[in-house]
């Protein structure tokens, strides 16, 4: 589904990818794992077509990121919701329902399993932290994408919607999407996670399928690399 | 996926979230007006010379509080990073491009329509019906420029500086051209003559900066 080969990218003179190669299988979850400023946003951004690598090649189901064939097929999760605070929830939904050509008939349907179909038309600049952060991941999985791209999507959610964010994962691997997500939250995401990649200073340190080792001590891949 | 049906829904979605905010026409409608007061102590209404710079103060108005305006189109986007989500979409540059056009359009179409009057008061010059197709060409000139070097300006920290420091050298053509004929025609002149040729000159400069907006959004935004 995602083929990453030998990319680099530069901000100035400093390398913040260097020579990263990895794939994700369809169907799979990669956790991408590594201290801040290890590059994972990075990556994440080039995968959901906001940069472009320096070198290298990125392919998301055989096309570049930026094609449209490509985006159409990328839910992405950053580190802001993206959603507009002066439009009720429905009215959010309905723009990106037009945008990637979704039955507007799908968007009760995500309204009520994010738990906001009785506040539909309340306005989003209205909502709690957590019904904006919901209102967010429905409009990330709205469009059923066959690769979910979550940067930190752990990150400041509450119970509530960690469990739901974690649910819609496993349906969405049910049916065959993969997952490409970068956190700090070890524990959820190696609970999810097929396969782990830990990146430091740009570098893929480790490559390879998530381990009983590293559920049992979500900890244990950074000591390993010397990074605890 | 429609690329039109896109555009009108990135428009639609400024419209409506301006429509309840009204931080941007609020601003660019307020300003106007002042400016054109203030213009107003320093020309005589009745005077001779009010008819020969009527165009260029009607335009300068409108280039100065459309500035108000076009400084948001992109920068609404920054709020909850939501031009992320934009950039995602699977969405053609050129759409993108249009929406956010279209909805800045009608904004300074509503900012103009309200100034305009007013500016009949104030400098006493009456109106024509011939006027429509410069304001509406020129207004497009503005927007054109404006939304481009928005898309450009957008993660600059000083955008509000940099957008007019960028546009208005750039719409020198379109500003002359603009003013000319308002002036022109304000003193009742018809479509003919020199008036053509800076018609010309208007449709030349639309039809040439919408290409190449169209045609480099994709690069401004995403690189």
């Amino acid at each position: 589904m995602v083929a990453v080969d030998r990319v680099w990218k530069y901000f100035g003179d400093f390398p913040a990818l260097r020579d990263v190669s990895l794939t994700v299988p369809r169907g799979a979850c990669l956790a991408l794992l590594g201290r801040n400023g290890a590059g994972k946003t990075t990556l994440l951004r080039i995968l959901a077509g906001f940069s472009k690598p320096a070198k290298g090649t990125v392919t998301i189901a055989g096309a570049a990121p930026r094609d449209l064939a490509a985006r159409a097929k990328v839910g992405y999760l950053g580190h802001g919701i993206a959603v507009w605070d002066e439009l009720s929830a429905e009215e959010n939904l309905r723009v990106f329902a037009t945008l990637y050509g979704v039955d507007r008939a799908a968007i009760p349907v995500w309204l009520e399993r994010v738990g906001l179909l009785r506040v539909r038309d309340g306005l989003a600049r209205e909502f709690s932290r957590g019904m904006r952060q919901r209102l967010a991941i429905a409009r990330a999985f709205l469009h059923e994408p066959e690769l979910l791209v979550l940067d930190e999507p752990f990150t400041s959610l509450d119970d509530r919607a960690i469990a739901l964010l974690q649910n819609l994962l496993r349906d969405a691997r049910e049916r065959g999407a993969s997952v490409v997500m970068s956190t700090h939250q070890l524990r959820e995401a190696l609970e999810l996670a097929s396969d782990v990649v830990l990146l430091k200073n740009g570098r893929v340190a480790h490559a390879g399928p998530r381990t009983e080792e590293m559920l049992n001590d979500p900890s244990w891949l950074y000591a390993r690399y010397g990074e605890g | 996926m429609n690329a039109f049906g896109a555009a009108i829904a990135i428009a639609r979605k400024d419209l409506r979230s301006e429509l309840r905010s009204k931080e941007a026409t609020n601003a660019a409608v307020s300003f106007a007006l002042v400016i054109l007061l203030i213009l107003s102590f320093a020309f005589e209404p009745t005077g001779e010379e009010i008819h020969a710079m009527a165009g260029g103060l009607l335009w300068i108005v409108f280039a100065f509080s459309g500035t108000l305006i076009l400084n948001r189109t992109f920068a609404r986007e920054l709020q909850n990073d939501a031009l992320e989500a934009l950039i995602a979409a699977p969405v053609p540059g050129w759409a993108l491009f249009l929406g956010k056009a279209a909805s800045s359009m009608v904004m300074m179409l509503v900012v103009e329509l309200v100034s305009l009057p007013v500016f009949a008061i104030f400098y006493g010059v009456t109106l024509v019906w011939t006027l429509a197709p410069v304001i509406l060409l020129g207004t497009w000139a503005l927007v054109v420029v404006g939304v481009s070097f928005s898309a450009l300006t957008v993660n600059v920290q000083l955008r509000e500086v940099m957008l007019p420091l960028l546009i208005y050298p750039t719409l020198v053509p379109a500003l002359i051209a603009s003013m000319m004929l308002t002036g022109n025609l304000l003193d009742g002149q018809t479509f003919s003559g020199d008036n053509i040729t800076w018609l010309r000159l208007l449709v030349g400069f639309d039809i040439i900066y919408t290409a190449l907006a169209v045609t480099l959004i994709d690069i401004v935004l995403v690189g």
